[in-house]
């Protein structure tokens, strides 16, 4: 078989979601942020949802979502996603309205944001991506720092007598009334990223049906500030952060 | 002939939002302007117009809420007083940043810190220069009675959208509690959506395949693309500067002494002339009702003709400032204010004037 007939439309076994555009990412190779946008395309595509979809990106190494989904974006201030999505969904209500914010944005300077959404039963979809760190800075210490990491403002580790425990805000959010939907998933693997798009297909579904927030945390690496390469990042957060944060389902009020 | 009706400025606020076909309003309660979210809350306009009243969890959550409601290319609003101001100032230069419209009413009260729950004008410089970071101006319009109140919605988001920049409706708390005599123009429908795909093309409306993606963001990284939006900011504010500054005059023909003040320091501004020409002295007065634009070139004209000038503010010397510079030397400028919400009456600017002026 010669290159043109593997090229026939037939043979395709795989190809790029069309809604993800072809800007070079400026993330790090073994960030899992590529692989969530991809996911977050497909999901967007297969619902065929692209001109309903508002999505809101966060202030951290995401701040350039816009730049890769092929849909309309607003571009929140640090923290306030969740303030925006609010708003966009109350005076949109016929749209799909999702914010993409990492651990900093969303556990750190817009805990009262995102709480609060949770709390009102806000429709709208959270993807929470938690690396434990500040990668857009250059590695600072995140609230889900693990206790003993190292990163630049913990320099010997993180110790809880001088910085205090990591936040499962997760767990806490599962709390509210408001929250429909609650689960933590991750991408390291094919079967894990499979999951966590089933996730998030679930998470725009039940926003759709006015029956509160649907929240996806995504266990995630950041190698560059974990100064690991991309395999040891991925063995490092099965062994370490699943302890901490362990994937699976966590709220479903429809089961 | 129109329906008149008694209302207080806050609630004025309210009912102009409704019946001029706003979208949303986001807020959070603080003294004294309550009455804004309170009105909206009892009158349940998403029964009848569609409108989105919510109450926010903060003025940052408020703020924000506009900040996503603009970028819907939805007419949303917030209100606040001078301390909850503070905490938008962020929102406030992202939604600069990100040339969204929408409108900001500020029922001042005095500070610093927490201040006093009483009325005051100490945040002029607030509105009027920044308060948040980077270059950028909201466009200011100062109310000084209830029926103001009610015309500044409406003119206020029709300035916004002319110029998708955040507009300030700079009162304060006397305006916003006292009770008047307010005219309610006929009802203005809410924009559909049609008419907002026409109107505000680079709103996130949901990308359809006709168009490009529309990103609403006040992100450039590049020193060189940055460099070139604050020049085309400028040019937007120099294009405000020109087409909309609005005063008001009271005696300027012949005066040979001018006060200037905004809000309700002019409405006392024009006893106190009142009292000066029963005395045979030539006072006259300019209100301007845009703080920015600033009515310089008409003060600056008005230095020209007058001995002097008294800018009389309800702080320790913000607006005069910008008289200062408009009078460029032309006439001795002087200025009175009170602080902590404590009000002058017109004869306390009689007094203060004659000394200023060795008049007595």
């Amino acid at each position: 078989m010669d290159t043109i007939d593997i090229m026939k439309p037939e043979n395709i076994v795989y190809r790029k979601p069309a809604l993800l555009t072809d800007n070079i990412m400026h993330y790090c190779p073994g960030c899992s942020h590529g692989t969530v946008h991809k996911l977050v395309a497909e999901v967007i595509e297969e619902m065929g949802i692209q001109d309903k979809t508002i999505g809101i990106s966060p202030v951290g190494c995401s701040v350039f979502a816009y730049n890769y989904i092929d849909i309309d974006w607003q571009e929140a201030a640090h923290g306030r996603a969740p303030a925006l999505a609010t708003a966009t969904k109350r005076l949109c209500p016929d749209k799909y309205v999702f914010t993409y914010q990492g651990d900093g944005d969303l556990a750190s300077i817009g805990t009262a944001e995102i709480i609060h959404a949770c709390s009102r039963g806000e429709n709208i979809v959270v993807i929470f991506i938690n690396n434990g760190i500040y990668g857009m800075t250059g590695g600072q210490m995140a609230p889900t720092t693990l206790l003993g990491m190292k990163t630049s403002t913990t320099p010997y580790g993180r110790d809880a007598k001088l910085n205090g425990f990591p936040l499962k805000i997760t767990e806490m959010l599962a709390a509210l009334d408001g929250t429909a939907y609650i689960t933590r998933q991750s991408v390291h693997t094919a079967a894990a990223a499979r999951k966590a798009k089933n996730a998030i297909r679930k998470g725009f579904e039940y926003s759709a049906k006015n029956i509160g927030l649907s929240f996806i945390e995504i266990v995630s690496t950041c190698n560059s500030g974990w100064k690991l390469s991309p395999v040891e990042a991925n063995k490092w957060m099965v062994e370490h952060m699943f302890e901490k944060y362990p994937v699976g389902d966590i709220k479903d009020v429809l089961k | 002939m129109a329906e008149k009706i008694l209302l207080k400025g806050n609630e004025a606020i309210a009912l102009s939002a409704i019946r001029n076909g706003v979208d949303g309003y986001f807020g959070y309660p603080i003294t004294p302007q309550s009455e804004v979210m309170e009105t909206l809350m009892k009158e349940k306009p998403w029964e009848t117009t569609g409108m989105v009243v919510l109450q926010a969890e903060s003025e940052l959550s408020s703020i924000n809420m506009v900040y996503g409601g603009a970028s819907c290319g939805k007419k949303v609003m917030t209100s606040s007083s001078s301390p909850g101001i503070s905490l938008m100032c962020e929102g406030i230069s992202y939604i600069a940043g990100a040339e969204l419209p929408c409108v900001i009413v500020d029922v001042m009260r005095g500070g610093p810190g927490l201040g006093t729950i009483q009325p005051s004008q100490s945040d002029y410089s607030q509105a009027v220069k920044g308060g948040g970071h980077g270059d950028y101006h909201c466009i200011v319009i100062a109310p000084a009675s209830a029926q103001d109140m009610y015309d500044f919605v409406d003119w206020g988001f029709e300035l916004a959208f002319k110029y998708r920049n955040p507009v300030i409706v700079l009162a304060d708390g006397i305006i916003g509690q006292l009770m008047e005599k307010v005219e309610l123009h006929p009802v203005k429908p809410r924009r559909t959506a049609e008419e907002i795909l026409r109107d505000a093309p680079w709103a996130t409306t949901g990308k359809t395949s006709g168009r490009e993606r529309n990103v609403i963001t006040s992100l450039s990284l590049d020193a060189n693309t940055q460099e070139n939006f604050n020049r085309k900011l400028l040019d937007k504010y120099n294009a405000i500067r020109e087409n909309e500054v609005k005063y008001s005059e009271y005696h300027t023909d012949d005066a040979e002494y001018l006060f200037v003040a905004f809000g309700c320091s002019s409405r006392i501004c024009e006893a106190a002339t009142d009292i000066l020409r029963e005395e045979g002295i030539k006072a006259g007065l300019i209100r301007p009702i845009t703080l920015f634009p600033f009515p310089e070139k008409e003060i600056s004209r008005l230095a020209g003709q007058v001995r002097s000038i008294m800018s009389i503010e309800l702080n320790l010397g913000q607006m005069v400032e910008d008289v200062r510079l408009a009078a460029n030397g032309q006439c001795p400028v002087g200025f009175y204010g009170r602080q902590g919400g404590n009000i002058y009456t017109p004869e306390e600017i009689v007094e203060e004037f004659k000394k200023f002026n060795k008049l007595s």
